[in-house]
């Protein structure tokens, strides 16, 4: 063909592998490892490492604040603070279905979300609709000063209620 | 008469001099050759065929959803770019700038439900344009690749609808976002970590606001733009679309 150089001497291979093959092993391998840092690299950047999010402890007043079998709905922190003859539990308002925020319907006496119809008891237990785990129970202790404090990052058994 | 042949002769004038012909190197499109040579030479027409069958550009043969589609992505972008002129994506001023949208500025109103209106009748076009391509076996060979291609557009279109969804930043955005999220966290082990990813956090707040936002105004366009590019591209390249023989 016109044009194209005239062949050479055979390149020189040692194992079968051409200097060629080597170094376009060498340069693919290292573009790959480079790809695949860049993602990594981005995925972490894309991680924030600092959020600027509403603290997950708070304190909830002296337990005196909740009458014997009642359900209080404390909206800033999306918890209900449950107080029965046994004692004192906080359970998360947040449906477990797709996270709604639940109501309590004192009427029925049971918690409804309003957006596809779930119902539990006012222990968590799932009574109705497509929630698939009960409504998990938040740790509660009793500070020094006397005053509730609920840790919405820490889930409690179901059991483990606050004798007051 | 006269006018036109003035006109034409002014054109010809034109055509000779070397601005124009930098531009338009072809010359004009009198013949099959330099008419198509005139496609082949510019960017925005070389994607399409030079050449169809008279029968694939009849109504039935596509009722053009896919063209209807494209255009209603272009109103999108459209309208889409002079939205931004007024939104701010943060908080509180996301949902202020959306009702100052429809109260306050000239226009606004027209402008958004423009966008709205466009953006819910694009996921019908697009779903219609599917069925429509289903139906008559426009899945089959050689389309196979255009109809992943396809595929692919589709998820684009709902996930720019979804992504649009949250920046009113009202109560029906912020829920629709919730339940969605909440969906993706049920994704087998990588759920939890690309719901944090896709919030930039735990909480639909700041962050979330201005992920959905850069995703809806830039990643998802682009990426839009780049398939639409190579769907329309492949249509010629797969040898024209798919027309029943019965269709005239």
């Amino acid at each position: 063909m016109p044009g194209e150089p005239k062949a050479t001497e055979k390149p020189e291979e040692k194992n079968g592998v051409t200097r060629r093959d080597f170094f376009n092993e060498i340069a693919g391998g290292a573009l790959t490892i480079a790809g695949l840092g860049a993602v990594a690299v981005t995925i972490k950047y894309a991680s924030p490492n600092v959020l600027f999010e509403p603290p997950t402890t708070f304190r909830a007043g002296s337990p005196d604040d909740y009458p014997v079998n009642s359900v209080t709905y404390i909206q800033d922190q999306q918890v209900y603070i449950v107080r029965t003859d046994k004692g004192i539990w906080a359970l998360s308002a947040v449906c477990t279905h797709l996270g709604c925020i639940t109501q309590w319907k004192p009427e029925a006496d049971q918690i409804a979300c309003p957006c596809h119809g779930s119902k539990y008891q006012k222990s968590g237990t799932v009574q109705a609709g497509p929630a698939p785990r009960p409504l998990p129970h938040f740790s509660v202790v009793l500070s020094e000063d006397g005053a509730l404090v609920v840790d919405k990052l820490e889930e409690v058994k179901e059991t483990e209620i606050l004798k007051v | 008469m006269a006018t036109t042949d003035w006109t034409q002769q002014r054109l010809e004038q034109l055509r000779q001099t070397r601005v124009w012909r930098s531009i338009f190197r072809r010359g004009p499109a009198r013949t099959n050759r330099t008419r198509s040579l005139a496609i082949f030479g510019n960017i925005g027409l070389h994607m399409i065929p030079v050449k169809v069958r008279e029968k694939s550009l009849s109504v039935r043969a596509t009722y053009y959803l896919g063209s209807i589609s494209f255009f209603l992505f272009a109103i999108l972008a459209i309208t889409g770019v002079l939205l931004m002129f007024y939104y701010h994506p943060a908080v509180p001023d996301a949902y202020r700038d959306m009702k100052d949208l429809i109260y306050v500025v000239s226009n606004g109103v027209f402008l958004r439900n423009l966008h709205r209106i466009a953006a819910q009748a694009m996921v019908l076009a697009v779903f219609w344009h599917m069925f429509h391509v289903f139906y008559r076996g426009g899945y089959k060979p050689p389309h196979e690749f255009n109809w992943v291609i396809g595929v692919g557009l589709l998820m684009i279109t709902l996930f720019l609808s979804y992504t649009g969804y949250l920046l009113p930043w009202d109560q029906l955005a912020y829920w629709a976002i919730t339940v969605g999220t909440n969906i993706i966290s049920y994704v087998p082990v990588m759920g939890k970590p690309i719901r944090f990813l896709l919030l930039g956090g735990h909480i639909i707040g700041q962050n979330a606001l201005l992920r959905f936002y850069v995703l809806h105004c830039v990643i998802l366009p682009l990426a839009a733009v780049g398939l639409i590019a190579i769907h329309f591209w492949r249509i010629q390249k797969d040898g024209g679309l798919t027309v029943r023989d019965d269709h005239e």
